[in-house]
């Protein structure tokens, strides 16, 4: 297992009174697939809000890569490589496939405020745009505007644009929602080729993915954490089962 | 080039015509609709490809052309009419800046909101101010000489000068809407939340979005300020704000044309219909009632639709 990369110390957000999350102190290891689960309100999102920066905690810290990021704005967390994806497909609805991961490609190109260049520009970055989404199985949606394109689709659409900023490490909200079975399998497959060079947390509700692909699982309950190590041996604690396997997920 | 683009040239074509043809166009009334046309496009620029509500573009309109104005007044003698324009454009620009600046912290109706509450200082200014003219406006503005050698009095020759600022006013548009700065702000406007996560600072693309906006609806106003010589409390009231709003919906929203459209038929109606009076105010309201209600993506909206699907 390799060092810490993500690391929070007595993670806090109270909402009007409402304390969503509790005292979280939670490590991620380099090159790891670790999932965060728990049930319904136990504050999976909140946490993830929290180290994306789109919430601000009550209290607590947060260090990614040995750099404190606690009060750093969102946007400049996902310019240091940390990047999210979101519970509902978050897409371009009105823009293609295509283009939608060259929004993507197009902060590094360094042009985003090119208000007086021709978005001919742009064309520069198609051929890493179409490797892109070949590599995700959408090669033939290439020009279909996002909003037209099925709901699986779409999830995997929203995978291509993250990876075309080549986070080091990916937060991915329920990736596997809503989905069909084939295409949970897909998304399993793809999960685990993306992790190969990189960190992953994931909040999942899908235990059959959970088990499968994460070294190692922080179970949330109440805003606080409740067991945490590999699968085999968080299954086995029965705090762990009373309040969340044993209720029928699965 | 792009068939929008050709039908534009088409359009610039039918317009040099103008002034050849008075008995069917008039040529003041088309130097009106060139100028809510331009103005209307920087409104769209904002609320069509940012999303962002602003009522707060009469507030632009107005305070360029009361600069241009008052410049123009003191000055025609000294300085060309392109400083005057740029004095006016930039000051637009800088109103823009800072009313941009507040309200972008808040979102939706409040932006919206924000913006209103910023514009009607800006009305109570011009209101206020001695160089405004207050209740009588600016009248009597020179044309002057462009770099000190045209002379833009003849109607001839403000016409031309109109319609060539138009044309650079609408490529300009046109270029931001299709540069790699307008592919963020349709990004934006589809789900700004993804677009933080992708690492944009949007406040920032909002804000350039707003100022150039601010500026372009500043031309405007200096170029009108100059066809009518004249400026009034009007063209910074929240009228002269809800009327683009009306230009640009009926239109068509998200249209490179749909502003200059919907600005034709809100100046036309205003016009040909003038001898009701009052009465085109209800006139003008039932249609937009129509328009939202059968024809939700505006003239140009709707007809890009049915052309799609044909």
């Amino acid at each position: 297992m390799g060092e810490i990369v993500l690391q929070t110390f007595g993670l806090t957000k109270a909402f009007r009174g409402f304390v969503a999350v509790n005292n979280v102190d939670l490590a991620v290891r380099r090159g790891t697939i670790h999932a965060l689960i728990g049930p319904n309100g136990a504050g999976k999102t909140t946490v993830f809000n929290l180290l994306t920066k789109f919430h601000q905690p009550s209290a607590g810290r947060i260090v990614y890569d040995g750099i404190d990021i606690t009060g750093e704005r969102p946007a400049a967390t996902a310019r240091r490589g940390l990047v999210r994806s979101f519970q509902i497909s978050a897409t371009f609805a009105q823009m293609t496939a295509r283009e939608n991961v060259r929004v993507a490609l197009q902060r590094a190109q360094g042009l985003a405020f090119h208000f007086w260049r021709s978005e001919r520009a742009l064309d520069a970055l198609d051929d890493r745009a179409l490797a892109l989404l070949a590599d995700v199985g959408l090669a033939d949606f290439a020009e279909v505007r996002a909003a037209d394109l099925p709901y699986g689709r779409k999830r995997t659409l929203e995978l291509a644009t993250t990876l075309a900023l080549d986070p080091r490490m990916l937060l991915l909200d329920e990736p596997t929602q809503g989905m069909a079975t084939e295409d949970v399998d897909r998304i399993k497959a793809l999960i685990k080729r993306i992790a190969a060079n990189r960190t992953i947390l994931m909040v999942e509700h899908n235990m059959s993915v959970v088990a499968d692909i994460s070294d190692t699982i922080t179970v949330l309950q109440r805003g606080e954490i409740l067991a945490e190590g590999p699968y085999h041996i968080v299954a086995e604690v029965p705090a762990v089962r009373a309040a969340y396997m044993g209720g029928g997920h699965g | 080039m792009s068939s929008t683009l050709r039908l534009f040239w088409l359009f610039v074509a039918a317009a040099i015509l103008v002034p050849f043809f008075p008995q069917i166009v008039y040529p003041i009334f088309m130097m009106k609709v060139l100028c809510y046309g331009l103005f209307a496009c920087a409104f769209n620029l904002l609320l069509g490809y940012t999303g962002l509500v602003s009522f707060a573009h009469a507030a632009f309109l107005g305070s360029a052309g009361y600069v241009t104005g008052a410049l123009m007044i003191r000055h025609a003698d000294r300085i060309g009419t392109e400083v005057a324009i740029l004095a006016g454009v930039a000051t637009a620009a800088a109103i823009g800046a800072v009313i941009g600046g507040l309200a972008i912290r808040r979102k939706g109706i409040y932006f919206a909101m924000i913006t209103l509450a910023l514009s009607q200082i800006v009305y109570f200014l011009a209101v206020q101010f001695r160089w405004t003219g207050g209740e009588d406006g600016l009248q009597g503005i020179p044309r002057g000489r462009l770099f000190g050698l045209v002379d833009l009095t003849s109607d001839n020759a403000i016409y031309g000068f109109t319609l060539v600022v138009f044309v650079a006013g609408f490529l300009l548009v046109h270029r931001i809407i299709h540069s790699p700065f307008g592919q963020i702000l349709r990004a934006i406007r589809d789900n700004e939340p993804r677009a933080i996560s992708l690492g944009y600072d949007t406040d920032r693309f909002k804000l350039l979005a707003f100022v150039l906006s601010a500026a372009v609806a500043g031309l405007a106003g200096a170029l009108k300020a100059l066809v009518f010589q004249l400026v009034s409390l009007n063209d910074v009231s929240l009228h002269t704000s809800t009327e683009v709003v009306l230009m640009t919906l009926l239109g068509g929203l998200g249209t490179i044309w749909g502003p200059l459209v919907g600005a034709a038929l809100v100046v036309g109606l205003q016009n040909y219909l003038a001898t009701l009076g009052d009465m085109v105010t209800i006139v003008i309201g039932l249609i937009f009632i129509v328009c939202v209600s059968f024809f939700r993506l505006g003239l140009v909206g709707e007809f890009l639709r049915l052309r799609k699907s044909a």
